[in-house]
């Protein structure tokens, strides 16, 4: 079975670390992350942008594309995609495509920051 | 991290929302920073022990407030003041569970917290030390120490914009959209300046003067995530964070000035420029350009490009051109003949800055531009004249540094050609 872990914090906090506790930290789980990943047991490793870079498209018809994060508390996180592109309007033509192949709910588009792309084969 | 690591970290992200609200019920910012002053002085003894709040803002409001209350109550027993007024709203923000629930206010009291400190009437430096103090709640020494001056002069400083902003009253209504879009564009202005501050620092002050950029990008994240939809606030926070990418390649190790062509690109903050790079992608959806996002925009071609020669020149030249239809200035358009003179060469570039002399006769950067430019057209005589006024009116060791070092080129070519 494999397992999504996704990670919770408060950006404010996060985000006042000076740069070298972010590297203490960042190589703190490196230590985890390399005996996951000589176990061949780690899958792909992202670290999300700020939600400031985050939009939201509401997939209702037509789309409602809103600027920042998903706020809703009603709905819940139910997978998640990463797909290359050139720009945030590439991503969003995605995301309106999945979006009509499974209406309701929403997407929210995140940039990648770190990405590890990890070696699992389950 | 240690224990005290992570409590000032929360400490420090819930200030201005915390800050914010007390401002709003007490009215006063001296009973207001006292009440935060208090509140975190209880969450040093009772975080630890405990472990942190769910939300932290939301109780510093809480323990700030009932402290702050406690105490105008006391005094009150002791001497007659007239504090009903002084501390309004009192009766109907009680619920602390309401406070964390609604959320709504918050927006506007970080905004009013920000809006105080840059009030028309303070000068700018006093703006810049007031916002470090007040929303930052960098101490005073900090603050001196990136300022530069004593921390007594800093301290008179503060207390002086403080005093002013009083007198001029703090605006305690909620704003109208409008008035709303104005306090925004102030703010914004004000976190370019508390940017530039340390941006145009010299090498020898670099690092002294850092903390002002990060401040800046820290104040520039939270107005964005207050007005998630403002293109221009996206593009003012690219632009900090495209700038600040460089820092580490911007000065040699003497601490003299390196330009973009020859700064080593892998010293460049991969992060800080992905992260301005998403956010003027972003901002560019909504086809309403502005200052902020052009200037975003001509980072990002910079940052962009892996080598010098890679860079997008032609796309750099229209944009200063749109910068200068919007925001007519000698110095936009000094800084569009650097482009000028890549693509359509140094004599072009330099008939267009020869109209600005007068109005910029003061001004380090015009006569180090157009020095350049002369030495690129072998018009070494003039050229060292243009330098020689650049390093007169040098701000900082470094820029002098810059200069001495075409002047040695210069000097060094005229002796190849007599020898």
């Amino acid at each position: 079975m494999l397992y999504a872990i996704l990670c919770y914090h408060d950006e404010d906090f996060v985000g006042s670390w000076s740069k070298e506790q972010d590297a203490a930290v960042m190589s703190k789980l490196a230590v985890v992350q390399d005996r996951l990943a000589k176990q061949g047991r780690l899958g792909p490793v992202a670290r999300l942008l700020p939600t400031t870079a985050a939009t939201t498209l509401r997939k209702e018809d037509p789309p409602l594309i809103i600027d920042g994060p998903f706020a809703e508390t009603k709905e819940q996180l139910l997978g998640f995609y990463l797909i290359d592109c050139k720009h945030l309007d590439e991503a969003l033509e995605i995301a309106r495509d999945l979006g009509k192949a499974n209406p309701g709910g929403a997407y929210e588009i995140r940039p990648v920051g770190y990405f590890e792309p990890g070696s699992v084969k389950p | 991290m240690t224990d005290v690591g992570w409590i000032d970290a929360a400490l420090t992200a819930a200030r201005p929302q915390a800050l914010g609200a007390l401002l709003r019920y007490f009215r006063n910012l001296d009973t207001a920073e006292e009440a935060f002053q208090n509140a975190c002085l209880r969450a040093l003894k009772s975080w630890p022990q405990n472990g942190p709040p769910r939300d932290a803002a939301a109780w510093l409001i809480m323990v700030g407030r009932n402290v702050a209350i406690d105490e105008l109550r006391r005094s009150r027993r002791q001497e007659t003041l007239p504090a009903e007024e002084a501390i309004s709203d009192l009766d109907d923000a009680e619920d602390a569970l309401t406070e964390r629930l609604d959320g709504s206010h918050y927006r506007d009291d970080i905004l009013r917290l920000l809006f105080i400190c840059c009030h028309p009437e303070l000068p700018a430096t006093q703006q810049i030390a007031l916002a470090l103090r007040i929303v930052s709640g960098l101490s005073v020494t900090q603050i001196a120490r990136a300022f530069l001056v004593s921390e007594a002069a800093m301290e008179q400083r503060i207390t002086r914009a403080k005093a002013r902003v009083a007198a001029a009253g703090v605006p305690f209504e909620t704003p109208g959209a409008v008035e709303r879009g104005e306090r925004v564009a102030a703010v914004a202005a004000m976190i370019y300046l508390i940017f530039n501050e340390g941006y145009s620092a010299g090498g020898d002050t670099a690092e002294l003067r850092a903390p002002l950029c990060e401040e800046a990008i820290r104040l520039a994240r939270l107005l964005l995530r207050l007005f998630q939809s403002e293109p221009e606030i996206m593009g003012l926070t690219a632009l900090l964070l495209l700038q600040h990418a460089r820092a580490a390649a911007r000065f040699d190790a003497d601490g003299a000035l390196v330009l973009l062509d020859d700064q080593d690109r892998d010293l460049w903050n991969r992060n800080l420029i992905a992260e301005g790079l998403a956010l003027i992608d972003k901002a560019m959806r909504h086809r309403a350009g502005g200052p902020y996002q052009i200037q975003a925009a001509i980072a990002a071609l910079h940052a962009r490009a892996k080598r010098p020669k890679d860079t997008d020149w032609v796309q750099i030249d229209l944009l200063y051109g749109a910068l200068e239809l919007i925001q007519p200035s000698p110095v936009v358009t000094l800084n569009r003949a650097v482009p000028v003179s890549k693509v359509r060469g140094a004599e072009a570039a330099l008939a267009m800055i020869e109209p600005l002399e007068l109005r910029l006769q003061n001004y380090f950067h015009f006569f180090g531009v157009k020095g350049a430019f002369l030495m690129q057209l072998d018009r070494n005589e003039e050229a060292r004249i243009a330098f020689d006024r650049a390093i007169a009116l040098a701000n900082t060791a470094a820029e002098a540094a810059h200069i001495r070092m075409h002047l040695d080129r210069l000097a060094q070519d005229s002796k190849r050609k007599i020898g």
